[in-house]
């Protein structure tokens, strides 16, 4: 009994205490929504752009211009209806100055009316097909386009040995903006494509496909397939031994994802892919991003905890600029042209497109101390998303 | 010729996967009368459980087999005694209300002890890669899944022919309170053949995590194949589910292989015909009971 009336008495102190502590004024605080896939199948997507947003706040503090920056986290898992219904109540419940997230295209596209409503930055972190930056002005996006890895990958192969290549793709808006951008720039370079395939986004068995592929007798296998398939995928053409038939393995980043990359065993090594970002980028700002993001999360960040990074980043750069200003219109102005060291080397935002620009490079997998990394091997520098450029 | 071949080896082995995932809920729904949607919770059960004595404990993958068989059993009994039996003579809508929200439980439960991340099984060298017979090329992996299969569908169907267990659990099904007047236990006969049909789901979800993948919502993703299964095959026995599976595996390998644009729905369009063509499933019974 007495115990039990002691523990209650530290419990209201402690109340009080934080009640003395709370009350920070609500003008003194910006509130960022973050809305990502937290449940179901892109969830890892979710989880790696929150823990790297997490990790940079514990790094450089949760106040910037004199503003307490809060992050409300919705989960829409990666369901555009879901996606909508969190971005209103963010706007319209909880007044937040800026939304940000968004792990698929779908849901990124639903937010896109809201943020021109409400006048307010939509901060893409993983979505990347290249509408989107197009579809509202208070759009940016630290990400990435399929764009621009599939077209410097189409280049490269053509110029390096790889004549014939047949196309494994999932069939759905960003494996159709990969498979489009890679065969014209692979056959613009005399590169012939012999087969093309494309998966449903559910089918988990490769096995068919794979059969097709290998009786195609190509050159190499262009892929692209959501990030947590790349692992089946390279298992399954290890098996049917694709590998051993002397077909190799192209495409962007993706299907080599470093979140799963080292568990996929020795078929994967090889593998020449172009992306923006790889565990094993080495500069001094990455080595330490890496160690900081493994010592808290135990396992190493993937292009998505990068983008994740950046985007917060860019948030807190947007805020310094306007001097803790939240008019969303202001906000936007502040984020065009922005220009810094990510871990993944420099990056900005074009002004024009509110998109990213940043170095592509060409990896190969390869072991490093016993484990597997996309090491690069050659740059693409500044590369803008073609996507647009065209129109 | 002998990519037709490879195909057809390709697609017994899918067929055969897809049999063993399924027979547990074709035996609770056809023999138990019993909608079990959460059939895929217990595949999942055992494919973790697999993953975890391999990858985490250094079992070797075939003594980690027959515990993903014990252990999906066994969580299926617990839930047979303390939840299930009460449902038997429930609607089949309140049934599948049941079941549906275990199933997602599960998926919860899964993804906040291991995160949804999908996981992979450390295979031993002797299953990885494939061989050549006359062209054709043999995955050894897939090969053992046929033997296992292929073992486990005849000891199924002695069990249940041939045996006292299986006459017992026939009565029971067929005539509860008439079973139970002749001294036999039915709850009791009704529980092993549950908890049985979960292990044979178990050991099939470790099977299943190198060719369909696993991960926490692996219960959701699948269900549509158990049913389908189960609704092509009829639910009146184990061969009806036997052959539908073999007929999609193959199915969906060749339609996914020769005409890749139509690929999934392939085994769609096979189950509309088939049940255009025979209401009550390939082997169902014409008459209800």
């Amino acid at each position: 009994m007495f115990e039990r009336k002691q523990f209650s008495w530290a419990a209201m102190a402690a109340i009080a205490g934080l009640a003395a502590v709370a009350p920070v004024k609500a003008e003194d605080t910006v509130k960022v929504g973050l809305i990502l896939p937290m449940t179901g199948g892109q969830a890892s997507t979710g989880k790696q752009i929150e823990n790297a947003i997490k990790l940079y706040m514990q790094q450089k503090g949760d106040t910037v211009a004199g503003k307490k920056i809060e992050i409300i986290l919705k989960d829409d898992a990666a369901i555009p209806d879901k996606t909508k219904t969190a971005a209103q109540e963010l706007i319209v419940n909880d007044k937040v100055s800026f939304i940000a997230g968004f792990g698929v295209t779908p849901a990124a596209l639903a937010a896109a009316p809201l943020a021109t409503q409400a006048k307010i930055p939509e901060v893409v972190m993983a979505a990347g097909t290249s509408i989107i930056t197009e579809r509202s002005p208070y759009i940016v996006r630290t990400s990435f386009t399929l764009a621009q890895s599939s077209t410097i990958i189409g280049d490269w192969a053509v110029k390096n040995g790889i004549k014939k290549v047949a196309t494994l793709t999932s069939d759905y808006a960003p494996g159709n903006d990969a498979l489009n951008f890679f065969k014209e720039h692979f056959t613009a370079g005399g590169g012939e494509v012999v087969e093309e395939v494309k998966t449903p986004l559910a089918n988990p068995d490769f096995a068919p496909f794979l059969q097709r592929m290998k009786d195609a007798k190509p050159d190499a296998i262009f892929v692209f397939v959501p990030a947590g398939q790349g692992g089946n995928f390279m298992k399954q053409y290890a098996e049917r031994g694709l590998d051993k038939a002397g077909i190799k393995v192209i495409g962007p980043g993706d299907v080599t994802d470093d979140d799963l990359l080292n568990n996929m065993g020795d078929a994967v090594l090889g593998t020449v892919t172009a992306h923006l970002y790889s565990a094993a980028h080495p500069s001094q700002m990455n080595k330490d991003f890496v160690a900081a993001y493994k010592k808290a999360y135990g396992n190493r960040p993937g292009f998505m905890a990068v983008s994740g990074y950046d985007g917060i980043h860019l948030i807190y750069e947007a805020l310094k600029k306007t001097g803790g200003d939240t008019d969303g219109t202001k906000l936007v102005e502040a984020m065009k042209g922005q220009k810094w060291e990510s871990p993944r080397g420099p990056i900005s935002i074009d002004p024009e497109t509110r998109d990213i620009v940043q170095n592509i490079y060409i990896r190969k997998v390869e072991k490093v101390d016993g484990e597997l990394y996309n090491v690069e091997f050659a740059t693409f520098e500044a590369v803008k998303d073609l996507g647009k450029t065209k129109k | 010729m002998t990519s037709i071949l490879t195909n057809l080896f390709d697609g017994v082995a899918y067929g055969m996967l897809l049999f063993v995932l399924a027979c547990g809920l074709a035996v609770t729904l056809g023999l138990m009368n019993f909608v079990n949607l959460a059939h895929g919770a217990f595949a999942m059960a055992g494919g973790y459980v697999c993953m975890v004595l391999v990858n985490r404990m250094g079992w070797p993958f075939f003594a980690a087999l027959p515990l993903a068989f014990v252990s999906s059993a066994a969580i299926g009994i617990v839930l047979e005694r303390t939840l299930y039996r009460h449902l038997y003579t429930r609607s089949h809508l309140d049934q599948v209300l049941f079941t549906i929200g275990l199933t997602f439980m599960s998926v919860a439960a899964v993804d906040y002890i291991q995160g949804s991340s999908r996981v992979f099984i450390n295979l031993p060298a002797a299953l990885q890669g494939q061989f050549d017979v006359f062209g054709v090329g043999i995955g050894r992996y897939r090969l053992m899944i046929i033997v296992i299969c292929g073992l486990l569908t005849i000891g199924l169907q002695m069990v249940l022919a041939k045996t006292r267990f299986g006459s017992r659990l026939r009565a029971a099904v067929d005539d509860p309170r008439a079973a139970s007047g002749l001294g036999i236990n039915v709850p009791q006969v009704f529980a092993f053949t549950f908890a049985f049909g979960c292990g044979l789901a178990g050991l099939g979800g470790a099977l299943s995590a190198e060719v369909l993948g696993l991960d926490p919502y692996f219960p959701l993703k699948f269900m549509i194949y158990f049913l389908i299964v189960v609704t092509v095959g009829g639910s009146s026995s184990i061969t009806g589910p036997f052959l539908a599976s073999l007929l999609l595996g193959i199915g969906d390998v060749a339609g996914k292989y020769y005409v890749p644009k139509m690929g999934p729905f392939v085994i769609y369009t096979m189950m509309i015909v088939i049940l255009i063509w025979r209401p009550n499933g390939l082997f169902g019974r014409t008459a209800a009971r």
